[in-house]
């Protein structure tokens, strides 16, 4: 299989604020960045939980939202040319012979740098699991928490469940392939985008698809293979949906994952670091942003900030041991002012 | 002012409340279990708890963005609630919740 390999500077763990902001402190230095992000999208939490959510505490804005943060970020970054390793969690850390680090994702994504740095804030974002019994003997098998390619549900007999806009969306695009398909949720009301939830009663009032309110108690079925769920509806008798194949759409929310088997010292699931760098117990690996403790840590973006720009001052010596670090201004210095394409906007 | 908090193993804690505060904020600035990821934006549900019944008809009543995120909350019941929106008040004085579970910290 040929491996997707790269050689860079700096690999960031983590596309939020912090691991975004930190990729200007870097190219400031002259320092080149890839970065590894399990969402779909960059801005971490701001883009994937409060997107539209106003913040009243990032120095310089009275308000502004965790969407046009990160597309400022993202436009603030820019000169820089950083690369993105978008939908693949970082899943192990290896030291190299030559003294550099070789990150792997669980896409097969093979990154070489003599600096890591995680600011992966509160961890990776993984699907929620239901609390319903027996449900680990069908993982991988019938029930399903994401879906890659769609080819695999070619003419199962599916029961979807959620009420957001992923269960919609894969309902409405499994249901041309598949067998059967139904859909299950706790209320008659969706927090969906309108369009999917007309278009999906429409496929039921064609009698194309089912509609279920209720909540999954039971799985039934054998040696992985599922055949049936117990859906109990709100004070009504429970009943038996067959199914085949179970994707449960309930949210995201945020486990440190594969970080924690990365040989790094952990204090409650946070990594510590020493506030004149930002460095971790092992050379070469700092951590930045919410992930990151040490005494008198707030988890604010602000901090992050900052501790973003210290860590670079000492990744600098690691990636140019030869040079001399000058510290210089962006609003005084015109090779910074360069690197920030200045002259080019001007002009 | 105290609330009265049930946590995931059963136990009752009686905790000091301040006027304003986010019943969320409260169980967390004593340290119990929760694991309230979004911090309070009503983005998350990890803050799910059960409302005692005594107090149900005391809250303001949950708006829609509230009955939205339930959705991906566990063991969804009527009395249940985030309670990063129930706001401390004089009112609540007494107030009765159990932490729901799905809520744990890692």
């Amino acid at each position: 299989m040929t491996k997707n390999k790269h050689k860079t500077d700096v690999i960031i763990i983590g596309a939020g604020p912090v691991g975004l902001f930190a990729v200007f402190e870097l190219g400031l230095l002259d320092m080149k960045a890839h970065l590894v992000d399990i969402l779909d999208k960059v801005g971490g939490q701001c883009a994937e939980l409060y997107p539209e959510k106003p913040i009243y505490d990032i120095p310089g804005f009275p308000v502004i939202t965790g969407q046009d943060l990160t597309d400022n970020l993202m436009a603030q970054i820019e000169p820089f040319s950083p690369i993105f390793h978008l939908q693949q969690m970082a899943s192990s850390l290896k030291k190299l012979e030559n003294g550099n680090w070789e990150l792997s994702t669980d896409f097969d994504t093979i990154i070489e740098a003599p600096v890591i740095v995680i600011a992966a804030g509160g961890g990776s974002f993984m699907p929620k699991k239901p609390n319903i019994p027996r449900l680990e003997e069908f993982e991988g098998t019938s029930v399903f928490y994401s879906v890659r390619e769609m080819k695999k549900f070619e003419g199962k007999n599916i029961l979807v469940a959620g009420g957001g806009d992923s269960a919609l969306d894969w309902t409405l695009n499994l249901e041309p392939l598949a067998n059967s398909m139904a859909l299950v949720h706790r209320r008659s009301e969706f927090r969906a985008a309108p369009d999917s939830v007309s278009k999906m009663m429409k496929l039921v009032n064609e009698e194309k698809m089912d509609f279920h309110v209720g909540d999954i108690k039971e799985l039934h079925g054998l040696n992985g293979r599922l055949n049936s769920v117990t859906v109990h509806p709100k004070g009504a008798d429970a009943y038996r949906v067959e199914c085949d194949t179970l994707l449960a759409f309930y949210g995201l929310t945020m486990k440190l994952g594969p970080i924690a088997e990365f040989g790094l010292n952990l204090e409650q699931n946070l990594i510590p670091v020493d506030t004149e760098k930002f460095e971790t117990s092992t050379p070469q690996i700092f951590s930045i942003g919410d992930i990151n403790t040490y005494p008198g840590k707030l988890k604010l973006i602000l901090s992050g900030f900052h501790e973003a720009a210290l860590m670079a001052q000492q990744a600098f010596r690691y990636v140019y041991p030869d040079k001399k670090l000058r510290f210089q201004y962006t609003t005084s210095s015109s090779s910074l002012q360069q690197k920030l394409g200045v002259d080019d906007k001007a002009a | 002012m105290q609330i009265y908090v049930t946590d995931q193993e059963g136990k009752e804690h009686a905790l000091d409340a301040i006027e304003g505060w986010r019943v969320m904020e409260i169980i967390k600035d004593h340290g119990l279990p929760l694991k309230a990821e979004c911090g309070g934006a009503c983005c998350c549900a990890t803050c799910h708890v059960y409302v005692h019944e005594d107090w149900i008809d005391k809250l303001f009543d949950m708006r829609d963005d509230e009955e939205d995120m339930l959705d991906e909350a566990m063991e969804v019941e009527d009395n249940s609630r985030l309670s990063c929106q129930i706001l401390m008040s004089e009112d609540l004085d007494g107030l009765k919740v159990t932490i729901a579970p799905g809520t744990e910290p890692e």
